[in-house]
């Protein structure tokens, strides 16, 4: 097998907050190979968010402490030096953001946002930063790219602002590209050019992607391997196949409850998560045993309450991709855990 | 604010002239001032006269009001700029350290310091440094004004106590803004975004922090600009800074009504001028607002 681009291990995200601090990642580990798409999905709330910006350091320091280790390429950006963290965001890994419509700085042109991006990683002169960046632009599907360049933020519509952070994401070619709820904001027919747009370039480039969202159609439909998460933790993770078609976790299962096919729009609209009836636990007072026992319908063993599940293998251990879950409950579609 | 003047209780032509004059003087003057019509009549002589730039002669010394605005707006605009240099060497490092490390030792100094600033009368912080640094040091005069081009060195020693002390007046009400705005655009979403493209922390600062919080700031600027250059009385009775402030407050005492509308049609330029400028330096700033 390949070296993974991105592979995360153990890691913990405690913040400040006026409420006492707050676990708001709690042991997270996952690898994410060249060309793999990893779908993050989990109610919001659950630490997604600061999971990830947890890698490239882009949670306010004075707020945020980060623990545990996170390979990129080999290289481990929790012990990174300032510097060669500023060197990997970009070309290492790009990032796009929820809201297009914040995202962008109102003030300077989508050119410049783009070429200072270009540039900060390589000699380019300005002329040929901006050839590159045209090109960008085209590559996403912006109409006109040389006139986009010369326009400000305001002046294009939240999809066409999507697609230049998406664009800026790229800009440097970057081995691991993280989307966080990057298509939410999007009406369905932008959303799903852009994830073409996403799967054609990862195709072209062997990109690593880890794809936030709510969105089990965009789970199903780009996802090699699923990963739920649920109070910080990872609660169930597997090939698509495993968590969406025999999902082991009562939290999945939850998630997953009034779903007709996952895999077909019904009607054309693409099926969300479900609700689960009662909240998140709060980050800052997280039950002793397992994350999910306040709200578990099952509840389906003496140690729930006190003792915290281990991520485990169900199913075939000996699979690449094994198919993992943290519950102590042993009852599912498939008869219970082997292993 | 033509009636507002008029308002004024005292009679004008009975300070003109003194303790003692007779009926007659009194009544010629008082005739000849217009000052015998009806107030309507004397608001629209004079704006039609001030539309063509007459605003009247001082019944004090019978110089015309141009003449005497004239002859004040040279200090008064020095004074001015000079304290809005102070006040914006202040505070924008002070502000912006004091965003960039929100109760750090620095964001509470400055806290203290911009307090002080704002709460403590001008009046005492000009007797201080007069105290100080014209009387025990004896570094500075202890006020007057020389024109720039008959003396610089002269010109400077003079503007340094009055402009430190409006400009640290109006620097603590700008350091607060500058680090409430340098706060807000440090927290806004495009900054992140510029950091994860692996820009280098000068340039996010720069450019994403700071270009940002501009808009905010030349606001302030414009408002503290307008109140000084509509004359800061106290400071230059104080430091004898021969501005309009001065002038303003000698033709209330003496209901100089002439020259006193022709200070406030003045102020009342100024504040449109700045505004203008002001809006203008918001569309070279924010794009948004070009259309
Ligand atoms: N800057 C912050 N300061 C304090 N708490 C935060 C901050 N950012 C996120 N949180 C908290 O961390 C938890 C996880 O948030 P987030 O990662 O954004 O969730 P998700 O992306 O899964 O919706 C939430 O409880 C949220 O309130
Ligand atoms: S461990 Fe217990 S409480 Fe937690 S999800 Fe499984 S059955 Fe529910
Ligand atoms: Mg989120």
């Amino acid at each position: 097998m390949t070296a993974p681009v991105l592979e995360v291990s153990d890691l913990r995200v405690r913040l400040r907050t006026p409420r006492g601090p707050a676990d708001v990642v709690n042991g997270l580990s996952y690898t994410v190979g060249p060309g793999e798409t990893v779908a993050v999905v989990g109610e919001s709330g659950s630490g997604k968010s600061v999971s990830v910006l947890a890698l490239l350091g882009l949670l306010p320091a004075r707020v945020a402490t980060v623990s545990g280790r996170a390979l990129l390429q080999g290289e481990d950006l929790l012990t990174m030096k300032p510097e060669r963290l500023r060197q990997v965001r970009g070309p290492g890994a790009g990032m796009v953001f929820q809201d297009p419509m914040t995202s962008l700085n109102p003030v300077l042109t989508i050119g410049r946002q783009l070429i200072e991006g270009i540039r900060a990683h390589g000699d380019v002169d300005k002329a040929a930063a901006r050839r590159r960046a045209a090109d960008l632009l085209g590559e996403v599907g912006l109409p006109d790219p040389e006139r986009a360049l010369d326009r400000y933020p305001h002046e294009l519509s939240g999809g066409m602002r999507q697609r230049v952070v998406i664009a800026i994401a790229l800009s440097n070619s970057p081995a691991l590209l993280i989307a966080d709820e990057a298509t939410t904001a999007l009406d369905v027919t932008v959303q799903a050019q852009i994830i073409d747009l996403v799967e054609k370039l990862q195709a072209e480039r062997g990109t690593g992607v880890i794809w936030i969202t709510h969105d089990l159609g965009v789970v199903a439909g780009i996802a090699d391997r699923v990963l739920v998460m649920y109070g910080g933790r990872c609660v169930e993770d597997g090939t698509v196949d495993d968590v969406l078609e025999r999902p082991a976790h009562p939290y999945t299962r939850g998630l997953l409850g009034a779903l007709p096919d996952l895999a077909e729009p019904v009607d054309g609209v693409v099926p969300d998560l479900a609700t689960v009836p009662g909240t998140p636990p709060p980050p800052t007072d997280l039950p002793k045993g397992c994350v999910f026992w306040p709200r578990c319908p099952v509840r389906g063993d003496a140690r729930c309450e006190h003792e915290q599940p281990p991520l485990a293998v169900i199913g075939s251990a000996a699979a690449t991709l094994p198919h993992r879950a943290a519950t102590w409950c042993t009852e599912g579609p498939e008869g219970g855990r082997a292993g | 604010m033509f009636a507002l003047v008029h308002l004024v209780p005292g009679d004008p032509v009975r300070l003109a002239l003194g303790t003692r004059f007779s009926q007659e003087t009194y009544d010629a003057l008082r005739e000849r001032s217009g000052l015998d019509r009806p107030l309507v009549e004397q608001f629209f002589t004079w704006f039609a006269r001030a539309l063509g730039g007459d605003l009247g002669v001082s019944f004090r010394s019978g110089d015309t009001v141009t003449s005497l605005i004239a002859e004040r707006l040279p200090a008064t605009l020095t004074l001015a700029f000079a304290s809005i240099l102070v006040a914006l060497v202040i505070a924008i490092p002070l502000g912006t350290l004091s965003a960039l490390r929100p109760r750090s030792v620095v964001d509470r100094v400055a806290t203290v310091l911009s307090q002080i600033g704002i709460s403590v009368p001008d009046f005492w912080m000009a007797i201080v440094l007069i105290l100080v640094f014209a009387g025990t040091l004896g570094w500075l005069p202890t006020g007057g004004y020389v024109p720039l081009s008959e003396d610089p060195g002269g010109w400077l020693a003079r503007l340094v106590m009055p402009a430190v002390v409006t400009g640290v007046v109006s620097g603590s009400v700008i350091t607060r803004f500058v680090r409430s705005s340098v706060l807000e655009a440090l927290g806004a979403d495009h900054v992140r975004t510029a950091q994860a493209k692996g820009l280098p922390t000068r340039q996010v600062f720069t450019w994403h922090v700071v270009r940002n919080a501009l808009l905010p700031l030349v606001t302030v600027t414009g408002v503290q600009l307008a109140y000084l250059l509509s004359g800061v009385v106290v400071v230059e009775i104080v430091f004898s800074w021969p501005g309009l402030g001065q002038l303003a407050l000698q033709s209330v005492e003496a209901r100089d009504y002439p020259v006193l509308q022709g200070a406030i049609l003045l102020f009342a330029l100024v504040f449109l001028v700045i505004n203008l400028v002001v809006d203008l330096l918001y569309t070279a700033i924010d794009p948004r607002i070009r259309r």
